[in-house]
């Protein structure tokens, strides 16, 4: 047992995935986001929470570089990905994002069928190299998005006929049809009924296995229930980040306890 | 009583109205606003539409059937032999009207009394001279048939203006006094304001459809009237526009169609790129600063009237095109009027109408779409194309058939910059013209508005209308079966 423990150790830094560091967001004037470090692990499933307007969604955004879209916003502080530095010049936002794909709040799918949604990503970085493996990164895809049942006969309805969950379902499928290796998702579960909700999150569950997940949440039961590590933000700030469970039963910042017990928020 | 002050009076009235409905109301619960149903101006509003909406209909209705009325009954009345020696009754009406509109204008001017005016038994060289003196242009004497019509339609005037300003005004009294007597605490005086603001909009709304209507009707008239003194079958099938006021023309609509869709097409060439990279550029590339300056900038370009674009094409365009293709250059343009030079023109001016509403458009397209893309990695042109143009697609064609019928319908560009040959050919160096300039030309000319050389601008107009309609009502099906394609 004891030669274990190194090996167990070298996993353990390997596993960080993304790690910011004293990392600061200004809109224009505004500091949206103060000194936040954290550290992101692969496999697992990172809940960013606290109330509106604490800066989670902005800090989830900087981690593709979707911020960059946005004129007045400024990022400082350093946020690597495998090592690297993301705002590095060196760097191309486009590429970056393809390894870090993105689900938003509302479900997005584009006007097109739903086969050229999923096929839209392979097809910009030529991922496929004939149209049969397109076919097969859709149908993978489709299927990891746990929605492949669902419309395996409609692929060339348009994806905007789908009901809400299963569009969502769709747009997951659609971030995983690029091959990232991190998913951001940004209250996926906002615009959906319990049903939708239950199986995004049971989804998000699998995606675990292959993806590092950052999901931001208004719900702290959802938080509870998909994550292992959690963040709790205010007002910019980092306040706390450890295990789902023990920032849940046991906050150390009597800030996140206020939150958690519905003092504050 | 003139028109005006019928109108005033009613207004007055229906002011009154409103002044004393609302107090009527309000003394009816002791000066507390809060016991009425309504506020107080509403019972003021309210006696105010009460008063003044049917009078006022009825004036407008008595002012349109009223000439109409008096001139069948004065026409009735006319001795048949007259009305055959004369070409036709319209014309021999015509006469009648301005005789009465003369001996108005005579007794108003002081040349005549009243007495001579309505003097069945007057000197007729001695009315004719007067008549002349105030300003009247009569085409010959006055006969005594006409000069009978005309004292008895005057008459009949001034009794229907009597009678018109006596029912105007009973009329808005009674709305007034009905209006008063209901104001009581209980009416519910908002909800019939309510029904008035909707029928005043009703009004507003079918008075747009009518004229539209009306528009159709008087084209139609006058080209059935063309098909019956001209066939058909050689509008439609002759390849051949050769008006000759003699007669024996030929007027094939072919030439003249073709002109229109060539001038069209060069022109929509021209400004749907360049207006729909512009709009790209403005909505997605530019920042807000440069946009909210550049794009009034280019919508200035819409506001140039059209026979400026006409003398730019003719001073400009036309000179520059010759120097490159003419004889001295490659020698296929003869000169500077034709197709390209109005065509490219053209094409200028309807940029702002493509990049304009592209722009809105574009705008319109939801900003989740773009996050979409950008968040699958990718890039900002790629997203573009593939994503936002899509997206934007139904309303990017609505804008371009649009255009297409500003295009078709154009008429100085082409006056100025085409020529005026109806020609069929391919060349688009060439002088050719376009189913508007003929109609101007055909319409102003010297012919006799009854011939077919002058007809047929009605059923070039009515085609021409027609081939827009459809676009029209395409571009509207491409919208509709489009719209609700993201949400």
């Amino acid at each position: 047992m004891n030669d274990m423990r190194p090996l167990e150790r070298i996993v353990d830094t390997d596993n960080i995935k993304i790690s910011a560091k004293g990392c600061q967001v200004y809109y224009g004037e505004t500091h949206a986001i103060k000194d936040v470090d954290v550290q992101i692990e692969d496999n697992t499933v990172t809940a960013f929470i606290g109330p509106s307007g604490c800066g989670k969604s902005t800090f989830l955004r900087c981690l593709n570089r979707m911020n960059d879209t946005i004129d007045i916003c400024r990022v400082e502080g350093e946020i690597l990905l495998d090592g690297e530095n993301i705002y590095d010049k060196k760097v191309d936002p486009v590429q970056l994002r393809a390894k870090v794909g993105m689900v938003f709040q509302k479900p997005n799918p584009f006007p097109k069928s739903i086969y050229d949604n999923i096929a839209y990503g392979p097809r910009i970085h030529g991922l496929a190299k004939s149209k049969a493996d397109l076919d097969v990164i859709v149908e993978k895809s489709l299927r990891r998005g746990a929605i492949w049942d669902e419309v395996k006969d409609r692929l060339d309805k348009p994806g905007t006929g789908l009901s809400g969950g299963q569009q969502q379902r769709l747009c997951i499928a659609r971030a995983v049809a690029t091959e990232p290796e991190v998913l951001l998702m940004d209250e996926p579960c906002s615009a959906l009924d319990p049903i939708a909700t239950s199986q995004v999150e049971e989804l998000i569950d699998e995606l675990r296995t292959q993806y590092s997940v950052v999901i931001v949440t208004h719900s702290m039961q959802q938080a509870a229930r998909v994550s292992q590590k959690t963040a709790f933000f205010h007002l910019g700030n980092l306040v706390e980040f450890g295990e789902t469970g023990q920032i849940f039963t046991n906050p150390t910042d009597p800030r996140t306890e206020s939150y958690i017990s519905g003092r504050i928020g | 009583m003139p028109v005006l002050w019928i109108f005033l009076i009613v207004l007055g009235i229906g002011a009154l109205g409103y002044v004393v409905a609302r107090q009527r109301a309000l003394a009816s619960v002791g000066n507390d606003p809060r016991h009425l149903h309504s506020l107080p101006s509403y019972y003021g509003y309210m006696g105010f539409l009460f008063a003044t909406a049917t009078a006022l209909l009825v004036l407008i209705i008595w002012l349109i059937a009223g000439p109409m009325v008096i001139e069948k009954r004065v026409a009735a009345n006319l001795p048949a032999g007259v009305v055959e020696q004369a070409a036709s009754q319209n014309l021999l009406m015509a006469e009648v009207r301005r005789v009465a509109n003369g001996l108005d204008n005579a007794v108003a001017m002081g040349v005549l009394t009243e007495g001579a005016a309505s003097n069945a038994r007057a000197d007729l060289t001695d009315m004719t001279a007067r008549l002349k003196e105030a300003g009247q242009v009569i085409t010959q004497n006055v006969t005594v048939p006409v000069l009978r019509a005309a004292q008895e339609m005057r008459q009949a005037n001034r009794t229907s203006k009597t009678w018109m300003a006596v029912a105007v005004i009973a009329l808005a009294v009674a709305g007034a006094a009905l209006a008063v007597l209901r104001a009581q605490k209980d009416f519910r005086a908002r909800n019939v304001v309510e029904r008035g603001v909707r029928w005043m909009l009703v009004g507003a709304a079918s008075i747009a459809i009518l004229t539209t209507v009306g528009i159709v009707l008087s084209l139609l008239f006058n080209t059935i009237e063309f098909f019956r003194i001209y066939p058909a079958s050689e509008f439609f099938g002759s390849l051949t526009w050769s008006p000759s006021f003699g007669g024996g023309s030929e007027l094939g609509i072919w030439p003249l169609l073709w002109g229109t869709l060539y001038i069209s097409i060069i022109a929509l060439l021209v400004a749907v790129p360049i207006g729909l990279f512009a709009a790209i550029y403005l909505s997605e590339y530019a920042s807000p600063r440069l946009r909210s300056v550049a794009k009034p900038l280019l919508e200035i370009l819409a506001g140039i009237p059209t026979i400026v674009y006409g003398l730019f094409a003719l001073l400009t365009v036309g000179p520059l095109l010759i120097s490159v293709f003419g004889d001295n250059g490659l020698g296929w343009m003869q000169s500077g009027t034709a197709v390209m030079t109005a065509g490219l023109v053209m094409g200028i001016m309807l940029i702002p109408f493509v990049s304009s509403l592209s722009d809105d458009i574009i705008n319109a397209v939801p900003q989740a779409m773009r996050d979409g893309s950008y968040g699958l990695g990718a890039t900002q042109s790629e997203t573009i194309r593939q994503v936002v143009l899509p997206a934007a697609l139904p309303g990017i064609v609505g804008a371009v058939l649009l255009a297409a019928s500003r295009a078709i319908g154009e008429t100085m560009i082409v006056v100025l910059g085409a020529g005026a040959a109806a020609r069929l050919s391919l060349n688009p160096f060439e002088a050719m013209t376009t189913v508007t300039a003929k109609i101007v030309s055909q319409l102003t000319g010297d012919a006799d508005f009854a011939s077919p050389e002058a007809l047929v601008a009605f059923a070039l107009g009515m085609t021409l209308f027609i081939i827009t309609l459809c676009l029209n009502v395409f571009a509207l099906y491409i919208v509709r079966k489009y719209r609700e394609q993201y949400d």
